[in-house]
């Protein structure tokens, strides 16, 4: 055999082999340094001010984000509100009571909205929402967060619920509990736990978003009261920031980012642990 | 009651005991399906309502500039002209772009991550990668601006101008002057978004071909990486395809990350370092300063678009992984 | 040591692990010519589970030895080791040597013992790719020029498969029954020209008929290539092999010539698994 070629095809190997092992390294690292980045610029510009007070005007420096905060967590009730719902029944029908055809579409409609991108989202929430009264409010960013909300809580829904073990319902059933008995008392208590962790990624996702707010929900430099006036919103608020030309804002946007990554990891990191221990996997 | 009941319900009286019973559980048992089954078929009403909504919003563009809305590049909201083409231009290239990235880096840390990393290094580093994948897109666009903007400019845009400049067809894309917003930069923060997608798949199809294979290249004298590399990687190939439209079809609909740092410019230019415009940006940076009727309309149409776009990369995204999972690599 | 019992030939009970290749060896009552594989004080690990268990065995060239047991007893760890397959699996380790011609295989680069040893599996898996392609894998990585379809064609005709297929050799491999997969996993293997040839009970997942088919082409393959065989059919292993080993436990019990291992057997152990007391 060619001991030269035999050569080669080994230092190939070895090259190849390890390139794929830089390859993971580097992605990994972008992790790491998302989050040093993040934490340097914006440990510096955390302090109380920034959760308490509202932003000053224009060219002024201080401020805070309050208004901003307080506008993301309206934000995220009213998608909980009205998607959650939705999403938990739709995905108690798939997993429960579906019909072979039907199932299918609305398997493959869920799939379709899951992959709307987000801005468009936003231009269905205005039409729906805003065109009519022509004004920006937050209900209509409650609306376009909360479509948002439904796929990602289908998903798991009928997932968890899939996986509770049929000897759990053939049990139930077997002492004369008739289906939704079954269902509420017996499957949904054994699946809440998947279930619940579903939901929160599913909010933990969309407190990140930013572009279906931008002309829904849109901004508001003061406290927005009730549902129907403009919000601010963490992320708008990063965004408007982080395009100005003032020090300040860029200052208070990384720590704005700080907060808002914070916030979305621990969510990730807590329920996909939470879901790793008990044996799911969940995959994009 | 007629004699036919009779003779079935003699066992009780119809009132009340067991078989009311069952009746009422019946009863429940098909409530709880209507209303499962309504909330579900709601979900079919929202989303029809969303093209509906898009369709009829976008009709006075879509009647005033016909077909040609697709390929025409002026846009003009003064004189009211609208075309959709440095829009999908900007689209297509940043996203060609962040494949480009994606692809290679994605792959390799996928069979890293099947092949070589022993499970639990693995999982543990699977995990983190998805972690990856939640970040928000504004804050990759933050960091865009402030990181990678500045890296641009000042040490990869230089470097690629001077190596690949000088090579004939390819040097067209590194000419001219580099303000580290552009295509390049938007594609390489849309790339960092989008390899977790192609990893996570990947590596979980690269994971489902059989022991087998592998030890059969093995087993003929095949290095580590041929084996991978010939027959490991080639059995999964219709889900790491997969995989690459996945990650496509949410490059394309990425908007907060790319408008941070793609310069915003409606021009098609042949520089990668050359700002410039996409669909999703667009939108987000004029929807609400568009003064009338005929501007908001072509913007919903450019979502119209976009929509259309990710369904169809979206429907052959799941339909190959889907093939995948059902028939190993019988292709 | 190979276990000896009392009563066994005498010729036998001069056997020591250390002879040279090119001292002939006596198994049983006939003299062969060289020792393929020359296994001593082999002990095999996987973590700190022990699997295999001081095994000597000498494996005669161009012959073929068959490896029995019940489940479990170690055989197809044994047969992964003589080309080091098992150093795929993680934590695995073994004490002990093995000479191929002579050559420690440890010693010897990994991936030109497995062209000189080849392996043919338990299911057949061919890759996803012509049946031509398919044979010519072997070929194309160790760098062979020019001259593939002869060599395709040959090692078609070695695994009895070429008349089957010559017509359609660009079709899917995925397009042959799996009798016929198997037989072109075997010429797969056949293509680089092996010295050696492992099957792990390659006909466990075939028809009768098939392995019938398999067995005859072992019978002609015998005068160009060693066999080992490991089966779970003690029929098949007394209709195809010459020399039979039985393992049980980790341990190698007895190994003499075939016809004398099913009829005569030494160890009360192998006569009792052979008989079908148990296994």
């Amino acid at each position: 055999m060619n001991r030269l070629r035999l050569g080669w095809r080994k230092a190939l190997n070895a090259i190849m082999l390890s390139l794929t092992g830089v390859a993971a390294l580097a992605v990994v690292s972008v992790l790491f340094l998302i989050l040093g980045y993040l934490i340097w610029n914006g440990g510096k510009s955390l302090s109380w001010d920034f959760f308490t007070k509202l932003p000053k005007p224009v060219g002024e420096t201080g401020g805070g984000m309050a208004n901003a905060i307080l506008g993301s967590l309206k934000l995220l009730l009213l998608a909980a509100v009205m998607g959650l719902p939705v999403g938990l029944l739709a995905g108690v029908y798939l997993a429960e009571f579906g019909g072979k055809t039907f199932s299918f579409v609305v398997r493959y409609t869920t799939d379709l909205l899951n992959g709307v991108p987000s801005i468009v989202i936003g231009i269905f929430a205005y039409s729906l929402v805003v065109l009519p009264v022509k004004h920006f409010s937050t209900l209509a960013g409650g609306v376009a967060l909360g479509i948002m909300v439904i796929p990602i809580t289908v998903r798991s829904t009928e997932e968890f619920l899939r996986g509770v073990p049929g000897t759990l319902r053939e049990g139930a059933m077997a002492l004369g509990a008739s289906k939704w008995k079954t269902i509420a008392t017996v499957i949904l208590p054994a699946a809440s736990g998947g279930i619940i962790t579903g939901m929160l990624l599913a909010l933990a996702r969309v407190a990140g978003e930013t572009a279906p707010l931008l002309f829904t929900a849109f901004s508001n430099r003061y406290w927005s009261s009730g549902w129907s006036q403009p919000a601010a919103s963490l992320p708008v608020m990063l965004y408007t920031y982080a395009i100005a030309p003032y020090e300040d804002w860029h200052r208070q946007a990384w720590a704005a980012g700080l907060v808002l990554l914070g916030i979305v990891l621990l969510a990730n990191l807590g329920t996909r642990l939470a879901l790793s221990r008990r044996g799911a996997v969940r995959s994009i | 009651m007629s004699s036919t009941t009779t003779t079935v319900e003699s066992a009780a009286p119809p009132k009340s005991g067991p078989r009311a019973l069952v009746r009422r559980l019946r009863h429940r048992d098909e409530v709880a399906h209507t209303l499962t089954l309504v909330v579900a078929a709601s979900i079919l009403l929202i989303t029809t309502l969303l093209v509906y909504e898009l369709w009829i919003n976008s009709s006075l563009s879509r009647a005033k500039f016909q077909w040609a809305f697709l390929w025409t590049k002026i846009w003009d909201p003064v004189f009211d002209n609208f075309g959709a083409a440095p829009f999908i231009y900007g689209t297509l290239i940043t996203s060609i772009v962040s494949l480009v990235m994606a692809v290679p880096l994605g792959l390799a840390a996928a069979i890293f991550l099947s092949e070589l990393a022993p499970r639990r290094v693995s999982d543990a580093i699977a995990f983190l990668i998805d972690l990856l994948a939640a970040v928000p897109s504004v804050i990759y666009g933050l960091l865009g601006i402030f990181v990678v903007v500045p890296l641009v400019r000042t040490t990869i845009g230089p470097a690629l101008i001077n190596t690949l400049g000088y090579v004939p067809y390819i040097g067209t894309l590194f000419r001219g002057p580099n303000y580290g917003v552009g295509f390049l930069t938007a594609g390489i923060v849309l790339g960092v978004m989008v390899v977790p997608f192609i990893i996570s798949v990947s590596r979980e199809v690269l994971l489902t071909v059989p022991r087998e294979q592998r030890e059969a290249a093995l087993a003929l004298g095949a290095t580590h990486w041929e084996a991978t590399w010939q027959v490991v990687v080639p059995w999964a190939r219709t889900g790491i395809l997969g995989s690459v439209f996945l990650a496509l079809a949410r490059a394309l609909g990425e908007t907060m990350a790319v408008t941070m740092v793609i310069g915003n410019d409606p021009r098609i230019a042949a520089s990668l370092f050359a700002p410039g415009y996409t669909i999703a940006a667009v939108i987000a940076n004029e929807f609400t300063e568009a003064t009338g009727d005929l501007y908001l309309s072509a913007l919903v149409e450019l979502g119209l678009v976009l929509f259309l776009v990710t369904f169809v990369l979206n429907g052959l995204a799941r339909l190959l992984v889907v093939a995948t999972e059902r028939g190993g690599g019988h292709a | 040591m190979i276990a000896v019992s009392p009563g066994h030939n005498a010729a036998a009970a001069r056997l020591a692990p250390q002879m040279s290749i090119d001292e002939p060896v006596t198994v049983g009552s006939q003299r062969e010519a060289l020792v393929r594989f020359q296994i001593s004080d082999l002990n095999f690990f996987y973590g700190s589970k022990q699997a295999v268990f001081d095994l000597h065995l000498k494996i005669p060239a161009n012959r073929v030895t068959a490896l029995i047991g019940p489940s479990g007893c170690g055989k197809s760890t044994f047969l992964r080791t003589l080309n080091r397959m098992n150093e795929t699996v993680r934590n695995t380790r073994f004490d002990g040597r093995i000479l191929l011609d002579g050559q420690d295989i440890r010693k010897m680069d990994v991936v030109g013992l497995r062209r000189r040893v080849g392996m043919v599996f338990q299911r057949p898996n061919p890759f996803p790719k012509s049946i031509y392609e398919n044979v010519a894998y072997g070929l194309r990585i160790n760098g062979y020029r020019g001259r593939l379809s002869e060599l395709v064609e040959h090692s078609l005709r070695r695994a009895a498969l070429w008349d089957e297929v010559k017509d359609h050799l660009h079709k899917s491999a995925f397009t042959l029954s799996g009798g016929q997969q198997q037989r072109l996993c075997i010429a797969r293997a056949l293509a680089v020209d092996p010295e050696v040839l492992l099957l792990d009970e390659p006909c466990s997942a075939l028809d009768p008929v098939t392995t019938a088919k398999i067995e005859e082409l072992m019978f002609g393959l015998k005068d160009s290539c060693t066999m080992v065989i490991v089966t779970h059919n003690m029929q098949q292993a007394a209709r195809a092999s010459d020399f039979t080993a039985f393992m049980l436990d980790g341990k190698l019990i007895e190994h003499s010539e075939t016809s004398k291992l099913f009829t005569t057997p030494s160890d009360p152990r192998t006569e009792a698994y052979i008989t079908g007391r148990f296994g």
